[in-house]
């Protein structure tokens, strides 16, 4: 019951976004202007300063998540359908995995395209070791979407919705993306840091269980009101 | 409690004022001279940041999951509490690091999440501020997030190689340093708790207001 | 009763206040003994940082008791208003 549930909310949102793409297409174009940006910020005499690589990339990840949770939720405020789906007869936490399994879709798809792009800009080794690059981005992007889609649902009906989350947000998943930097910028140096690689991506394992736990335990009460 | 309210505050009261004659007694610290004195103000303001964090997490969680309101008072009480300690410990901290290390800041492991942590109950009371109705339970869950933080904040030191210095300098402190230190430290504690009761009260009185309010509002 | 409570606690702050008494200025040098360099612990002075360190937490206190008081003030006035109208009633 609970992961049909999850995923029958994850099917409902994807058909919907499959209508128009409008969320997925503006989430990617927003991160790759966010990357455009810094990259330019970051130009020296021509080129672009190649530490920053790893720093730009999860930057524009958390920037384009934290505008793809609010246009999502507020595509939900809208239809009122957030109020229907507490109504149904579901069990919440599983409610909360659907929206949040919807959002790592999009996340990834926005990560698919952000880590050829910083590569290539770059000329960062990205690829050099993709299984523990693979599990950074999913071990960061679990921890911020976590956090991220409790905070987005539940201020779904608060005032100045907009500006509150990213407050709320990245105080609580700056040490995520910490870690995310950190452990991408082990892979980038001439010889990849694998075993401080794989101490981040440690960190980042423990951060999303800590970070799911508790959003699963407070969806409930958090939405209620 | 009530009762043991105008006695409380005498005996801080006393306490600060004895303090520093504590504090001028004490040995100098060998590397650092007469700026490790801060010291015995900084770490008791993190201590006594670490217990409002503390009360504002267990209150929220009683609020968020038993809906008491007495539990919301001491959450928001707390949690304004744990930002004015943490102000003190962000910025007794820099002016004992220019001094010790040469910056004002550093952008390691304890310093970062420590003003993390600071700004996630800043946060709070945004929330509670400009949320609208129904924001205390969105704080109420903010505060929760950053009560599970805390623990990473305090080890963050020992488990990172940084310049602040690590957990184990208290515990290993000689007497003449560790008793005005545990004497600052007790004295914040009870500051603390004085602080909360003023505040409850002041929330307490909002409380009743608001409820004449509506009483008004129901008659009229 | 609370304005009461607050006026205690602010004006015992204020008396107690008084730790200038505390440090005792060291016995007086008998020579004086030249040195080359500045040793590097006299090259930035403690005692300024010491002391705005310890006056911001005293600082930090009475605003925060300041702006409890104000508050309080406030609430009570609007309770005394509404009070007022009820009766007037």
């Amino acid at each position: 019951m609970f992961f049909r549930t999850a995923w029958l909310v994850l099917r409902k949102d994807v058909a919907i976004e499959a209508r128009s793409w409008e969320v997925l297409t503006t989430t990617l174009f927003f991160a790759a202007s966010c990357v455009l940006v810094f990259a330019f910020a970051f130009v020296k005499e021509g080129q672009a300063v190649p530490d920053a690589a790893a720093g730009i990339l999860w930057i524009a990840i958390a920037f384009s998540g934290t505008l793809a949770l609010g246009r999502t939720f507020e595509r939900e405020r809208y239809s009122e359908t957030l109020r229907a789906l507490l109504l149904a007869p579901a069990p919440r936490p599983a409610l909360y995995l659907g929206k949040l399994l919807g959002m790592l879709a999009l996340l990834g798809l926005a990560e698919l395209m952000l880590v050829p792009m910083v590569a290539f800009l770059f000329q960062a080794t990205l690829f050099s070791r993709p299984l523990l690059l693979a599990g950074l981005l999913a071990g960061g992007t679990i921890g911020f979407a976590a956090v991220g889609t409790l905070f987005a649902a539940m201020l779904v009906r608060a005032r100045s919705r907009d500006v509150l989350l990213p407050i709320l947000l990245y105080p609580i998943t700056i040490p995520v993306i910490i870690a995310g930097v950190r452990g991408t910028s082990a892979l980038l140096g001439a010889t990849p840091d694998e075993p401080t690689a794989k101490m981040w991506i440690g960190i980042l394992v423990s951060f999303d269980v800590v970070f799911v736990t508790l959003a699963l335990w407070t969806f409930e009460p958090l939405m209620t009101e | 409690m009530k009762k043991a309210f105008g006695p409380l505050v005498v005996i801080v009261g006393a306490m600060f004022v004895v303090a520093p004659f504590l504090i001028a007694r004490a040995p100098y610290e060998s590397t650092m001279g007469l700026i490790q004195k801060v010291f015995y103000y900084h770490v008791p303001s993190w201590m006594a940041m670490y217990s409002a964090i503390a009360v504002c997490g267990v209150a929220s969680a009683l609020y968020l999951f038993k809906n008491n309101s007495a539990a919301d008072r001491y959450a928001v009480s707390a949690a304004e509490l744990a930002v004015v300690f943490g102000l003190m410990g962000l910025i007794t901290g820099p002016l004992w690091g220019r001094k010790a290390w040469g910056v004002w800041w550093q952008w390691d492991a304890r310093l970062t999440s420590a003003l993390l942590l600071e700004l996630i109950f800043v946060a709070y009371l945004l929330v509670r501020a400009y949320g609208g109705p129904g924001s205390e339970k969105l704080a109420a869950g903010t505060a929760l997030f950053g009560a599970a933080t805390t623990p990473f904040v305090y080890y963050s030191v020992d488990i990172w190689r940084t310049v602040h210095p690590k957990t184990s300098v208290v515990p290993t402190l000689k007497p003449d340093m560790g008793i005005p230190f545990a004497f600052c430290s007790v004295a914040f504690i009870l500051l603390f708790v004085v602080l909360l009761q003023l505040r409850l009260n002041l929330a307490e009185r909002q409380t009743a207001l608001d409820e004449l309010y509506l009483a008004h509002e129901e008659s009229s | 009763m609370s304005v009461r409570r607050i006026l205690i606690a602010a004006s015992s702050w204020l008396l107690l206040a008084a730790p200038v008494f505390a440090v005792q200025p060291p016995p007086g040098q008998s020579e004086f003994v030249p040195v080359e360099t500045l040793p590097p612990s006299e090259q930035l002075p403690a005692a300024p940082y010491l002391i705005a360190a310890y006056a911001f937490v005293w600082i930090a206190v009475m605003f925060y008791l300041w702006t409890i008081w104000r508050r309080l003030n406030r609430v009570e006035a609007d309770m005394r208003a509404l009070e007022q109208k009820t009766t007037r009633r």
